[in-house]
């Protein structure tokens, strides 16, 4: 069922590739790799010293002077969050009072929010003298905790991790007054919001809304689990460009990183009356489930991941051989690339083969509730320039990987693009873009 | 556009672990809080807290041996998930069930909270490899520390994704998988937006709710901090006390809780028992401080005046009000006057209650369990209690059903929840008639 038409208006991207959406754009399109060795902390230690980091920026710059002081309320994702939700609204002709209160041009109750967020780790170094004033003998003593150590830690320091403040920052800042979620299914979750926020303006909840993911992944909770389950490439810390090589035949793992991707999503009605440009239009999709005894992979034939493409499909109304782009998951985890590459085979049937496939998480890296945003964006700009930049680190295919993958840029008309997303624990999704063409529109 | 009914119910709280022992506890007026036992909280600015007592998991949950490295909490959501299945009669012991609900159309939606920090761990890393002297961490140690004595699975089934993953590895389903997680009002929205998925053709079958347990060092430090907790440690199960003028703050809980909300064309086909129906859904954001809420309640009020419009009915249909009722001073004065802007010239005469009162604050599990009480008022005609409501507060004139449960008919009840950061979420229920 498909009630209002809802398209894409505005594009915010903060990755390893860069601040913006064209420098993430150009960095894909010269096969540049925004994975290094690991500064935000030393990563001797680790097994993995690797990630994907995004270059330095000034959060104030991003931040109106109201907001100011909320700034040191926010953790790394918050401000990621910020700095794309800044760009994706200034893109989109939208003014809000965060973008210029002098000229605001929308209906703050009629704006809606859903970003995906991860599962935000806590900040060590920040309560490591409230755990260093309550050791006896050596040893943590939550007695003394309790008495002493818990008064060092700041008063507010819960809301810098709650996942919802994501959200709730970039709400206040724009003034985004109507329906808000925050999704919490991990590497699936920008898709998932991205879903949800369209529905919203379809049954008519909102005119326009903010969707996409956040993540900062590049932290030692984070890089210290990833090695710990295994899913992280340790082999190529001394090569760090070729180092995650999804549905290769040497992959060896995934590296993980940090970003966030935001776009505008708007109902066309409301689109058309502003003149907006308009990127893409969204129409299909998807969500199913991963089961397996062995939830921190991918079932082995996909199976849930094939149901979440088949009904996006479905949902568009087209043929998988209609589909001018794919951009999978691929992690660069073998046996996950190549329980994926089965899905989507399956999924496209006869065109299987054919679609062109491109993974970006070798150039991009795992940027988690970002990762499906980022990968949006991508497809969008692909949509827009008309060209499939080439994959990266992958010489020969993985056995039983019988996709298209794209080695080579090719320059074609993007009607259709397909993204999509699984998490371990087993949440799937997928999303499908059409080209919107004034001129054709129907 | 398909209506949507609730046709089970699984409910683990500080009151009971099933629905029935919970709810004649709250008629009984009971109270769930006692000293923390989870950890050693004694010396604490709060030193109790409202725990899930005698709970394990593997009573309820016969796979259990599949789910067991799960954190505490999702243990709690797989009971109440089973229980919610039996009522409606959704078949998770054979292989091939035929009960009637294709897999394909069974989906999952928890407001989820993530697990408890393994914080022996993680304190201990902490302690040993920060040098207070140079005011640094020696990162090689800590790395050390913690790639030897974190256990894998532990620190995945942290993430919030986890306990909705468990449910699909439990019932089989293949159907839209989501988790939110807005503060305390995750799982009222979870509720909202499953609700939504099933009108929109996207599933017949939801299984909804909440799950969270903040209950460890780290998640009651993070309260105490916020000065958001009553430190009334004298008295454990009165200080929980919505409404009342010498409110000092929540009492932290844990639990879960699900209803299973379904189609009515499922529901019909299926045949059987239709507990209530859900009506409509409201969310907006107060887009006003990370901190406060807006003075005016400017978001719970939009929030609950989409809910009312989302079900097509005004304020005067509406018989009884679940509150957000936290107990602390700022919540409970503004829903106060969110009611009244709403209510009208009803919001004096409208019964409204806080059951975290009696089983406390269950965060992002407090709504759906919150939920569950607004069917069980429906289908008994009785509103549970406000308890500890001792000293009336002059700026809140409300009927709070003080202190003890009242009869009455109830038709159509709404739930409200209110989380940090400014998240609103409104969800109304209706006594099922099939000849709407």
């Amino acid at each position: 069922m498909r009630s209002a038409r809802v398209v894409i208006t505005g594009l915010g991207a903060i990755s390893p590739l860069g601040l913006t959406v064209s420098e993430m754009w150009q960095g894909l399109c010269a096969g540049k790799c925004g994975i290094g060795k690991i500064t935000a902390f030393d990563p001797a230690g680790f097994p993995c010293k690797l990630a994907g980091q995004v270059p330095d920026y000034k959060i104030q710059q991003y931040v109106p002077k109201s907001h100011r002081k909320a700034v040191k309320l926010m953790c790394r994702d918050i401000e990621l969050a910020v700095v794309a939700a800044n760009e994706a609204l200034t893109d989109s002709g939208l003014v809000t009072k965060g973008i210029d209160p002098e000229n605001i041009n929308v209906n703050p109750e009629r704006m809606a929010i859903n970003l995906a967020a991860g599962f935000i780790s806590c900040d060590l170094v920040e309560l490591a003298p409230a755990v260093a004033a309550s050791i006896t003998d050596g040893q943590f003593d939550i007695h003394k905790w309790g008495r002493q150590g818990l008064e060092l830690v700041p008063p507010l320091w819960l809301l810098k991790y709650l996942p919802n403040m994501l959200a709730c920052h970039v709400g206040i800042i724009h003034d985004i007054q109507g329906p808000s979620n925050t999704i919490t299914c991990a590497e699936a979750g920008a898709h998932i919001a991205i879903s949800e926020a369209s529905q919203v303006i379809a049954r008519g909840g909102s005119d326009i809304a903010l969707a996409g993911g956040a993540e900062s992944k590049v932290n030692p909770m984070n890089v210290v689990r990833q090695c710990l389950l295994k899913r992280a490439a340790t082999e190529n810390n001394d090569e760090p460009a070729s180092a995650c090589r999804p549905f290769d035949s040497t992959a060896r793992g995934s590296v993980l990183g940090e970003g966030a991707g935001i776009v505008v999503l708007e109902n066309l009605e409301n689109a058309h009356t502003r003149g907006a440009k308009i990127y893409a239009e969204l129409i299909g999709t998807g969500q199913s489930s991963s089961v397996n005894p062995v939830y921190e992979h991918l079932e082995p034939d996909g199976k849930g991941f094939r149901i979440a493409i088949e009904k996006a499909l479905a949902e568009a109304q087209i043929e998988p051989a209609a589909l001018d782009l794919v951009i999978p998951h691929g992690t660069g985890i073998a046996g996950d690339d190549r329980a994926e590459a089965t899905a989507i085979e399956a999924a496209l049937g006869r065109a299987g083969k054919n679609v062109p496939v491109w993974p970006t998480k070798s150039m991009l890296s795992n940027t988690g509730a970002a990762s499906g945003a980022l990968d949006v964006i991508a497809a969008v700009c692909a949509m827009t320039e008309g060209k499939i930049p080439a994959a990266k680190n992958c010489r020969n295919k993985a056995a039983g990987c019988n996709l298209n993958i794209v080695t080579k840029p090719i320059q074609k008309k993007i009607r259709y693009a397909l993204c999509c997303s699984y998490t371990y624990g087993g949440q799937t999704a997928a999303v499908i873009l059409s080209h919107f063409d004034a001129e054709t529109e129907v | 556009m398909q209506r949507v009914v609730i046709t089970g119910m699984g409910l683990v709280c500080p009151l009971g672990n099933d629905v029935e022992t919970a709810w004649r506890a709250m008629l009984a007026g009971k109270s769930g809080m006692a000293k923390t036992t989870i950890f050693d909280a004694s010396t604490f600015p709060s030193t109790f807290d409202a725990e899930v007592k005698e709970f394990d998991p593997a009573k309820y949950v016969k796979s259990w041996e599949l789910h067991k490295h799960s954190a505490r909490a999702s243990g709690f959501v797989l009971a109440a998930a089973v229980e919610a299945c039996r009522q409606a009669r959704i078949d998770i012991e054979t292989s091939r069930p035929t009960d009637g609900v294709d897999r394909a159309r069974l989906g999952v939606y928890l407001g989820a909270g993530e697990g408890a920090v393994d914080s022996d761990v993680f304190f201990a890393a902490l302690a040993q490899a920060w040098d207070p002297a140079k005011n640094q961490m020696d990162w090689l140690k800590w790395a050390e520390i913690a790639s030897g004595r974190m256990d894998a699975m532990r620190e995945l089934e942290q993430e919030p994704n986890m306990p909705a993953a468990h449910l699909a590895m439990l019932t089989g389903a293949r159907g839209p998988m989501r988790s939110c997680l807005t503060a305390c009002a995750a799982s009222t929205q979870a509720v909202g937006e499953a609700m939504m998925l099933i009108r929109r053709g996207d599933a017949d079958v939801i299984i909804a709710g909440g799950v969270h347990s903040m209950i460890h060092p780290l998640g009651l430090t993070g309260f105490n901090r916020l000065t958001a907790l009553s430190t009334r440690n004298d008295s454990p199960q009165t200080a929980s006390r919505p409404f009342s003028a010498n409110r000092d703050g929540f009492v932290l809980g844990e639990g879960a809780a699900i209803l299973i909300l379904e189609g009515i064309g499922s529901a019909q086909k299926r045949d059987v028992e239709i507990l209530a129906e859900v009506v409509g859904y409201g969310s907006s954001s107060d887009a006003f401080r990370v901190t406060d809420m807006h003075e005016e309640a400017r978001g719970p009020i939009q929030a609950m005046t989409a809910a009312l419009a989302d079900a097509g009915i005004t304020y005067k249909d509406v018989d009884y009000i679940s509150t957000h009722g936290t107990s602390t001073i700022e919540n409970d004065l503004i829903e106060t006057k969110a009611i009244r802007a709403v209510f009208k010239d009803k919001a004096k005469s409208i019964p409204v209650s806080s059951a975290k009162s009696m089983f406390g604050h269950l965060i992002g599990a407090a709504g759906a369990a919150e939920l569950i009480t607004c069917v069980l008022a429906i289908r008994d005609g009785i509103v549970p209690p406000t308890m500890n409501l001792t000293e009336p507060d002059p700026q809140l004139d409300l009927d709070y059903v003080p202190n003890t449960p009242r009869r009455c008919r109830v038709d159509v009840a709404m739930k409200e929840s209110f989380g940090f950061g400014g998240q609103n979420n409104v969800v109304i229920v209706r006594r099922y008639k099939d000849t709407d």
